[in-house]
């Protein structure tokens, strides 16, 4: 039996504890409202983008552009999104073991760019080839942080180290659920849907092509901000519900070891009261 | 019958409403629409977005990025866009001036001069924009 003491330590320790993981409950709260807002706000725009692809692309046809061509070759890079920070649950573990799959699969053909140190860490383990890495985009990620990491993807791309490109992310799907996806980004594969109006009625300014030479390289870049947005709200939800279990376990944890000390204390009493009568009876 | 207008950018939804003309800066020039334009798609340069509805006229700063008119409604995707009352109007003057103190000094790299020379261009339209905002407000038009 433990003593009353150690009891009281262990007592005060958990409690510090479940206070720490309190905490970083409601900061993950407050900064999941915000990721969540953020993700909403952006789907808009990709949405527009999809189709504007969808019109000049039904325009031009497909392989008209080098990132839209598909390609034979088995060269494959997965750009697999994790956390930075700890303590998010079995978040990154699910991410990474989904990776492993897909790695597994096609055995010697994929090579990995990590975005998350958390990432980088588990497949380095693994021994997958890591081509890159980047530290995570933080809390707020802002669109103009992304077009880095795009253009090294597509020059890659373009240069044919690569010969398809895949995001390997935490989709988003509701507090409780984030599920890893995996999205093909490169060779980009145009919707058909053009909501109605043939692509060729519009009239394009300066003309198709141009067009499409700018649209491609922002479609790149917002997938992968889509990808990352979605991570940064799976990343809080996560935590969120962790560090929420961590603190229901503490208090738990607490109420046992309460009841324990009551228990210890009322035995050493109860033993002191025998001393003190079987003394009394011997003299 | 109005145009619907949608502005959005990669991060937000910064504007949608029911509008009588937009004029924005194609990459070929300024460029209005009315209702029943015909269906378009083109690239957008960098300058002034202006809307118009009944009296009020409303302006944005945006930079880069396509305009999509269909049947039913007009779409600026833009890279930025600030409306007017969202400037900050000294911040956009500080940057004034740093560009400006960076065009001045001597043997600038190419690439420094490109980015000073945008960031230049990028004050100034803001400070057009906002000063326009705070002359004129959101309501009247001459």
């Amino acid at each position: 039996m433990p003593s009353q003491r150690e009891i009281r330590r262990r007592i005060a320790s958990v409690r510090n504890i479940k206070q720490i993981t309190r905490a970083m409950q409601f900061v993950a709260a407050s900064k999941l409202k915000r990721a969540q807002d953020a993700t909403l706000a952006a789907r808009p725009y990709s949405e527009k983008l999809d189709e504007v692809l969808a019109d000049v692309a039904s325009v031009l046809g497909g392989e008209t552009h080098p990132l839209l061509a598909k390609r034979e070759g088995n060269a494959r890079c997965l750009v697999v999104f994790t956390t930075d920070r700890p303590l998010a649950g079995a978040l990154n573990a699910n991410v990474v073991r989904f990776a492993g799959h897909e790695i597994a699969e096609h055995q010697g053909d994929v090579t990995v760019v990590a975005v998350g140190r958390k990432g980088r860490d588990a497949l380095r383990r693994l021994r997958v080839p890591i081509a890159a890495f980047l530290p995570n985009f933080g809390d707020r990620p802002a669109f103009a942080d992304v077009l880095p990491l795009a253009r090294l993807i597509t020059d890659d791309f373009l240069s044919g180290t690569y010969d398809r490109v895949d995001l390997v992310y935490p989709q988003f799907v509701s507090t409780l659920t984030q599920r890893p996806v995996l999205e093909t980004l490169l060779p980009i594969h145009p919707s058909e849907d053009t909501h109605g109006i043939p692509g060729n009625q519009f009239i394009f300014e300066p003309n198709p092509g141009a067009v499409l030479e700018q649209l491609v390289p922002r479609y790149v870049a917002v997938r992968v901000y889509q990808a990352v947005l979605e991570s940064a709200a799976s990343e809080q939800s996560s935590r969120m519900v962790a560090m929420r279990n961590a603190t229901e376990n503490a208090e738990e944890l607490i109420d046992d070891l309460t009841l324990t000390y009551n228990k210890v204390r009322q035995a050493n009493i109860t033993r002191e009261m025998i001393e003190i009568a079987s003394g009394a009876e011997a003299s | 019958m109005p145009l619907q207008l949608e502005i959005v950018t990669p991060e937000r939804l910064a504007y949608s409403d029911e509008v009588d003309e937009v004029v924005c800066p194609g990459v070929e020039g300024e460029l209005g629409i009315l209702p029943h334009h015909a269906p378009l798609l083109t690239q957008l340069g960098f300058g002034e977005l202006r809307i118009r509805k009944g009296a009020e006229e409303e302006r944005f700063a945006i930079a880069g990025g396509f305009l999509q008119v269909r049947p039913d409604r007009v779409v600026v995707m833009a890279e930025n866009a600030e409306l007017g009352a969202e400037i900050d109007l000294q911040r956009a003057q500080k940057a004034r001036e740093e560009a400006e103190r960076t065009l001045a000094t001597d043997e600038l790299e190419p690439a420094d001069l490109a980015r000073a020379r945008a960031a230049l261009q990028k004050a100034l339209l803001r400070i057009r924009v906002a000063e326009h905002h705070r002359r004129e407000g959101p309501r009247h038009r001459s």
